[in-house]
C-alpha cells in the first residue's frame, strides 16, 4: 500500500496529523465514537475549545487525574452542554472584544450523545442554536444510552432492542421512529447541518472543516457505532458504518443555508437494510415483516431526502 | 463620594454590578427577579456596560452559560428566584467545585406548591450545601454594597468560590429606597481586575471539570470545605476595607441592643429592621430584648454566633422556611447544632413565620417575645410552631 508508505507525504494534505485528543483514553475496543471524536479534534485542529456532556466520551477521556485532551476541555453536565458552549462563546467574544485575551479565532464545540442532544439536551441546544452563538454542536450518536447501559432514547432506531425496550415476547423492542434530529436542526435555520460517519474520515473532516470556516452555529449529527451496545463484535464497527449508509439507514447529506446536498459517498442504489441489521445482535429478533416495515419507511424518507435535494 | 439616590432595589442592584466591569451576564426572566435582567440589559443596550448579555432558555442555561464563561475567564453574573433557583440546583455544587467565581443575585421567593411569586426563604435553603458563599442583606443599601463585594470575595485568589446575595423578594427588590450609590472610580478602586488561576484558552489547554471516582471524591469534597471555611477570612478583609472607604461597616452576624439582653430574636434578611422596631417597643417596656442578625449563612460563622448567645438565657430562631417532617426550621437547627457542645447556652424557640410573602407587623415580633417569657417553665424550648397559622 503506497499510501502508507508514504502517509508522510500524502496525509498533512488530508489530515492534520496533530493528536488532540491522545491515546490511552478508556474506550471499549472498537468504538467508533471515540475515533469519530478524535477526527473532528484533526478537523477543527488547536484553537478549539471543547464543551462535553457527561457521557462514554467524557468518562472515558477524563478520569482525574489524568486527562486525554490536548484541547482546552470542559464538562459540566449532561443536558447543559450547549448552554456551556454558548457561555464559552460569549465569554471569549466579550473578553476579545476588551482585549484582554489575544484576538485569535477560536471555535467553541459543544459535543453530547444521542441522550445528551435529542433528550435531555434538546432545550438547551434549541436554545443556543437559536440565539445564534459561533459555535459547532455535535451529536455522536449511537442511537442509545450506551454509558449507563444501553437504554433506549429517541435516537435508538425502530426495532432495536435495548434494556428499558427489550425484544420479549410480546414486544419487538423499540417501538418508536428514530427522532431526526438534523431536520429539526435544519427548522432551525442555521447556516450549516450536516450527517457525519466517521467510516467516511475525508467526508467528515470536510464537513468538520466547513462547519468551522462558517460564522454562527452549526450542528453536525454524527453515527457513532457502538459495538457494545449493539452487540455485534468489535471488529464491526466501520464495516457496520458503511452498511447504515449504504443502505439509506443513515444517509450522508449537509444544508447549507437551506440547500440540500447528498454527500458523494452515497450510492446511487441503496442496498437492502437486511444486510445491515443482519451482523447487529439488537436487531436479531426482528421477524421478515417488521424488517418490511422498516425497510419501506427508510426508503421513503430517503426519497423525501433526495426531493429536498433535487431543488438545489 | 457616591451619590445619595432614591431607586427601587431591584434596579439599584443592577446599577451596582454595571459598576463591576462584568464580562457577561445570563439571566432568566422570573418574578420577582426579571428587574434586575431587564435594567443590566438596558445597560448593555445603551452601551453603558462592555459586556455580553445571553438571552438563554432557562435558569438552567443561564447557570451553565455563566459556568462556561467564567471558565473562559469572564467576570460572569446571573441572578434568579425561586423556581429558577431550584432549576440551577443541580449546577450549584459543579460551579464551587469547579472553583469559579460566579456572582448571583437572588431575589427570595416561595417555592411552589402552590405557586406564589411573593418572599420567604424556601429557595435558598435548599442550596445550603451547594458550597457557596451565601450571604444575606436586610436593604437597598446593603444589597448594592454586597453585590459589589461579591466579585471582590468571589475572586480573591484565596477564595475562588461563587457567591450569592440573598434579597429578599418584593419586599426588597420592588422597593424604592434611598442610599448612596458608590461612583464608577470608587468601585474600581475597590474591585481589582479578575485574574482568573486557569482558563479555558488554546494557548494553556486545561481540562476542566474531570471524572473523579472513590480514589480522589473524598479529597476534592474536602479541599472544597477548607476553601469555603477559610473564604471567612477574606469576607472579613472585604468588610474591613469597605468600612474605611465606605464609612458602612459589614459583619457575619450583627446584633441590636443584644449585650445585656435575656431574650434575643434571630433573623435573616428584611424582616430584621420590623424587628428591630419590636425590640425598641420592648425595651420601652423595660424589657430587655435584643436582636440577632445573621448575614452570612455560608460559610457559617460558628465562633461568632456563639460568642453572641452565649450569655442569654432565650433565643427565638425565626426561620422563613421548614424541614418538613424534621426538626423545625433550617437556621433553628443549625443554631442549635453549633449550641449544643457550649457549656452556657440558651433555651431555643423557633418560629416558622413570612411564608410565602405573609406580611409580619412589629406586633407580632412583640407577640413573639411575649410567648417565650410567658413560658416560664420552658415547655415551649427546643420546639417549633407556625407563627400566624390559622388552624
Amino acid at each position: 500500500m503506497n499510501i502508507v508508505e508514504n502517509f508522510d507525504l500524502f496525509a498533512p494534505r488530508l489530515i492534520n496529523k496533530q493528536e488532540l485528543l491522545s491515546s490511552g483514553h478508556r474506550a471499549c475496543s472498537g468504538c467508533a465514537e471515540v475515533l469519530a471524536v478524535r477526527l473532528m479534534c484533526k478537523a477543527l485542529g488547536e484553537n478549539t475549545i471543547i464543551a462535553s456532556a457527561t457521557g462514554c466520551m467524557e468518562i472515558v477521556s477524563s478520569m482525574f487525574p489524568t486527562t486525554a485532551w490536548r484541547v482546552p476541555w470542559i464538562h459540566v453536565a449532561f443536558e447543559n452542554t450547549a448552554a456551556v458552549a454558548s457561555g464559552v462563546e460569549a465569554g471569549l467574544k466579550a473578553l476579545r472584544k476588551k482585549g484582554k485575551i489575544d484576538d485569535r479565532y477560536i471555535k467553541v464545540v459543544g459535543m453530547a450523545g444521542d441522550g445528551g442532544t435529542m433528550d435531555i439536551g434538546f432545550q438547551a441546544l434549541s436554545g443556543a442554536m437559536e440565539r445564534g452563538h459561533d459555535m459547532i454542536f455535535v451529536c455522536f450518536d449511537n442511537e442509545a444510552y450506551m454509558n449507563t447501559g444501553i437504554q433506549r432514547s429517541s435516537g435508538t432506531p425502530m426495532g432495536a432492542s435495548t434494556t428499558t425496550a427489550p425484544a420479549g415476547k410480546v414486544s419487538s423492542g423499540q417501538k418508536t421512529w428514530k427522532k431526526n434530529m438534523a431536520e429539526i436542526m435544519v427548522a432551525h435555520e442555521i447556516p450549516y447541518v450536516a450527517t457525519v460517519c466517521p467510516s467516511y474520515p475525508l467526508d467528515f473532516i470536510r464537513k468538520i472543516e466547513k462547519a468551522k470556516s462558517i460564522q454562527g452555529p452549526s450542528y453536525i449529527h454524527c453515527f457513532s457505532m457502538c459495538p457494545t451496545g449493539w452487540r455485534s463484535p468489535s471488529h464491526t464497527a466501520i464495516s457496520m458504518g458503511r452498511l447504515a449508509v449504504e443502505t439509506g439507514v443513515f444517509p450522508l447529506f449537509e444544508v447549507e443555508h437551506g440547500h440540500y446536498r447528498i454527500s458523494p459517498d452515497m450510492p446511487r442504489k441503496l442496498r437492502p437494510i437486511r444486510q445491515y441489521f443482519k451482523p447487529q445482535g439488537r436487531f436479531r429478533h426482528l421477524k421478515d415483516d417488521e424488517i418490511d416495515q422498516i425497510q419501506e419507511r427508510v426508503t421513503l424518507e430517503y426519497q423525501k431526502l433526495m426531493g429536498k435535494a433535487k431543488y438545489l | 463620594m457616591g451619590k445619595r439616590i432614591g431607586m427601587e432595589v431591584a434596579i439599584a442592584v443592577a446599577e451596582a454590578v454595571g459598576l463591576c466591569d462584568i464580562d457577561m451576564a445570563a439571566v432568566y426572566p422570573i418574578t420577582p427577579q426579571s428587574h434586575i435582567a431587564e435594567h443590566l440589559s438596558d445597560l448593555v443596550a445603551n452601551g453603558e456596560i462592555d459586556a455580553e448579555f445571553v438571552t438563554v432558555e432557562s435558569e438552567h442555561s443561564a447557570m451553565s452559560a455563566v459556568i462556561g464563561a467564567s471558565g473562559a475567564g469572564a467576570r460572569s453574573f446571573t441572578a434568579t428566584s425561586s423556581q429558577g433557583l431550584m432549576l440551577m440546583h443541580e449546577l450549584l455544587p459543579i460551579a464551587s467545585a469547579m472553583r469559579l467565581p460566579i456572582c448571583m443575585a437572588i431575589a427570595n421567593r416561595a417555592v411552589s406548591g402552590p405557586l406564589n411569586i411573593l418572599n420567604d426563604h424556601t429557595d435558598i435553603m435548599p442550596q445550603r450545601d451547594s458550597g457557596w458563599i451565601s450571604l444575606f442583606v436586610e436593604n437597598g443599601q446593603e444589597a448594592i454594597d454586597l453585590s459589589i463585594q461579591a466579585f471582590k470575595i468571589a475572586e480573591h485568589k484565596d477564595v475562588m468560590l461563587p457567591v450569592c446575595v440573598n434579597i429578599d423578594g418584593f419586599q426588597l427588590t420592588h422597593m424604592v429606597e434611598p442610599f448612596e450609590m458608590p461612583s464608577k472610580e470608587e468601585v474600581e478602586k475597590f474591585l481589582p481586575p479578575f485574574v482568573p488561576h486557569a482558563t479555558l484558552h488554546p494557548a494553556k489547554p486545561v481540562t476542566m471539570g474531570a471524572f473523579a471516582m472513590s480514589d480522589y471524591f473524598t479529597e476534592i469534597m474536602k479541599a472544597k470545605n477548607e476553601a469555603l471555611k477559610s473564604s471567612k477570612k477574606v469576607i472579613l478583609e472585604v468588610w474591613d476595607e469597605w468600612a474605611r472607604l465606605f464609612g458602612r461597616a459589614y459583619k457575619p452576624v450583627e446584633t441590636y441592643q443584644a449585650e445585656d439582653a435575656d431574650v434575643l430574636m434571630l433573623t435573616m434578611g428584611s424582616m430584621g429592621e420590623t424587628a428591630q422596631m419590636a425590640i425598641d417597643q420592648l425595651r420601652a417596656k423595660g424589657i430587655k430584648a435584643g436582636l440577632v442578625k445573621l448575614r452570612l449563612w455560608r460559610p457559617f460563622p460558628l465562633a461568632e454566633i456563639k460568642a453572641v448567645l452565649k450569655n442569654v438565657k432565650k433565643l427565638i430562631v425565626t426561620d422563613r422556611a421548614i424541614s418538613f417532617g424534621g426538626p423545625g426550621g433550617p437556621v433553628f437547627s443549625e443554631i442549635k447544632s453549633a449550641m449544643y457542645a457550649e457549656a452556657r447556652r440558651p433555651l431555643i424557640y423557633n418560629y416558622i413565620y413570612g411564608l410565602g410573602g405573609r406580611d409580619v407587623a412589629v406586633g407580632e415580633f412583640v407577640g413573639m417575645f411575649d410567648k417565650v417569657l410567658a413560658d416560664t417553665k420552658n415547655e415551649a424550648a427546643d420546639t417549633y410552631e407556625f407563627w400566624g397559622v390559622r388552624e
